[in-house]
Order: C-alpha cells, then structure tokens, then sequence
C-alpha cells in the first residue's frame, strides 16, 4: 500500500481554481517553493549566528494561510524573504564592525587607560552574552584622579537574581 | 509489533499532492479517555523540561524537523516567526514560564510526542470522525466542522470523508474535539518534506503510549 492515498481531484468549482496551477506554471511553482525553502534556511542560519544580539527584524508578513499560494503570492514572498535576509545581513554586518571597534577599544583601555577616562564597555557591545563589562575607573578615587592612576576594572558578571 | 496501534496513512487532495509531493497525514486510533496525568506523566514532562535551555532554543529552528516545519509553513503562506510552529511554541512557552507544566493526560501526552521527536500531534474524538481522514483545500462557503465558523476558500484543512475538522496547526472544530465524554481517540501527525516517516510514526506511538499507559 502506498504511503500516501491520493484522493481524486474535487470537482471544478467555478471561481476557486487557483491562478497557480495551471500545468504550464508548476515548474515555475516547484522552483518558487525551492527558492523559498532556501531563503527560509539562510535566514535560520542568520537567526542563530545573530544572536544573543538583539533589535534584528526577521517577521515576513503571513499570507493569510495555511492556504495554497498563488504564483504570484509566492513570488512575492520570495522577494519579500530575499529583502529580509539582505537586510539582516547588512545589519549583522555593521553590527559587528561597531562591535570589532569595541574589541579594539578595550585593548587600547587595557594598555592606555588614562587615556580612556570614565569608558566602559559591555559585552553586549561585543556581542557577547552576559553582563560582564570594562570599565575605566582611577585607582584609589579622588587621589588616583589627581594622580591621574588609572585602571581598568573588569565586572564578574550579572548581579544575583532578587 | 503486537500491542502497538495501527498506523493508517490518510489521503491528500490532488491538487495538494501536486504541490507538496511529501505531503502525507498519518493517524492512529487509541482508547483512552483523557483526565489527569498519572504521576509518571508528569515526571516525564519535568524531564523534558530540562532539556530546553535558551542556546538550544534559539537553534531549534535549525534541527531537520523543526526546520522542515518552518519550511512548509512559509510555503503555505504562514509566518513561523508570529506564528510558532508547535515545537517552537512549547519551546518558548518552557523559557517563558521556566518549565512544561502538566495541563491534562492529553495535552500532555500531545506535548511530549511533538518535544521528543519534533513532529506535532493533534487529536480528534474517535467516535464523531468518519473513518478516512485527510488534507485538502477548503471549498467556497464551507464551515468547520460542518456548522462552525466560515472557512475561507482554499484553506488546508484536516478533513474526513464529509467534512473539515480542522485548520491545518490551527483550531479545531469544536464538535470533533476531545472531550470529557471522549472514549476513543484519533491522533494526527503532518508528514511533510524533510521529516522522516520514522519522527512522524515516532510521534503517534509515544502519543498512543502516553494515552495508554496504565497509571
């Protein structure tokens, strides 16, 4: 027995046959599923390799379904996932020069840090998980600002859950 | 295998089968009347539990099951993103409220077999379906269930012989639903490309088992 049982097709329904299955569109329908079967791996790629970054948009607007697609429906959602992808990329990539900056920023408070006064860095500006930060503090409080002795103080972590 | 439960692949509309060569319904009927879960239900739910942390949730999507999932629903037109894949759904569920809480037999038993395998399960009350169930487009002016709210045309739906019983992952018509008075049950798994037939028959018998198993 065969795994799966078609039924035959349902009579024709004036006005229900959809504008995408006509025989001459099914090669470009299979093809239009592939490329969104593709754009959808992609952006789960992106997703996992974003995080734990926030504030990236990632939502396609739903086509109403679960239904049978168009052809041009699904040419549209092609479109609309490749736009999402592109944008997502663009924005993780500027994301991470802004983040590599900030990797090169505590190197130079880690060597030079009287020259860094006050900064402080968090890992979520390198886009790290945690709380953890570097912060440019004078040692020993006023005397140390007078003294211009500056250090770079290292957090531990998130605070304690209360 | 004796004392397992009679797997029955269902039938799918032409016009879907075109569109979705893969696409495939597998049912499997138990006795079992749903209530609270035993114990050892719900031990096992906390077990699950455990399983998820934030990493692994946030790489689900790339797992081949539940990746196969979001497929699909993008190609039907539905936005996994807003709306969750079941498996997605209970995963953000377990972070939001730090853990699978046991709800009823049912739904729990429902609730581990999408966990563990990746492929959801719905049920319908065994006695008010009819005997062959399958997917296909919904006709102009048709109504869930046969007397519920208005479908819109060409929407996949989980039917029978006579009627839709219920929106594809969506709701399900009231009248064919589990319910206190239930005595037999039909669970229902998707098979779509890119899960293995071996997840989805998974899913139902440890569903089946869940429902089964003697407290």
């Amino acid at each position: 027995m065969p795994d799966t049982l078609v039924q035959p097709s349902q009579p024709f329904i004036p006005g229900t046959a959809a504008p995408g299955t006509a025989p001459d569109e099914r090669a470009a329908r299979r093809t239009l599923l592939e490329q969104i079967a593709r754009l959808e791996d992609e952006l789960s790629q992106l997703f996992c390799s974003t995080w734990p970054r926030k504030g990236f948009e990632w939502s396609v607007p739903s086509r109403g379904g679960p239904r049978m697609l168009s052809l041009g429906e699904l040419e549209n959602l092609r479109d609309d996932l490749a736009e999402r992808l592109t944008g997502a990329r663009r924005a993780l990539s500027d994301r991470t020069y802004v983040e590599e900056r900030h990797r090169r920023r505590i190197e130079h408070m880690l060597l030079e840090p009287e020259k860094h006064k006050w900064v402080r860095v968090s890992n979520e500006d390198i886009g790290e998980p945690g709380c953890k930060h570097w912060h440019v503090r004078p040692r020993w409080g006023v005397l140390g600002m007078l003294l211009s002795w500056w250090r770079v103080r290292i957090s531990s972590g998130c605070p304690l859950a209360t | 295998m004796s004392g397992e439960p009679e797997l029955t692949s269902g039938w799918v509309d032409a016009e879907l089968a075109e569109e979705f060569p893969e696409l495939g319904l597998d049912s499997v009927r138990v006795e079992g009347r749903p209530g609270r879960s035993p114990v050892a239900v719900r031990e096992r739910l906390r077990g699950l539990s455990d399983r998820f942390t934030g990493a692994k949730v946030v790489h689900m999507r790339q797992d081949p099951v539940p990746w196969a999932y979001r497929v699909f629903f993008r190609q039907v037109g539905v936005d996994p993103d807003s709306d969750r894949t079941p498996v997605e759904r209970i995963a953000v569920e377990r972070l939001e409220s730090g853990g699978l809480r046991s709800q009823n037999l049912l739904d729990d038993a429902l609730v581990i077999a999408t966990v563990e395998t990746g492929v959801p399960v719905i049920a319908f009350d065994a006695d008010k379906v009819g005997e062959q169930l399958g997917l296909r487009l919904s006709r102009s002016g048709e109504r869930l269930g046969g007397e519920g709210r208005a479908l819109s045309a060409r929407q996949i739906v989980v039917a029978d012989e006579d009627r839709p019983l219920s929106v594809l992952f969506g709701e399900i018509s009231e009248e064919h639903g589990v319910t206190r008075s239930t005595r037999r049950m039909v669970l229902v798994a998707l098979r779509v490309k890119g899960v293995p037939a071996i997840s989805v028959e998974e899913a139902l018998w440890t569903a089946a088992d869940v429902l089964t198993e003697p407290p």
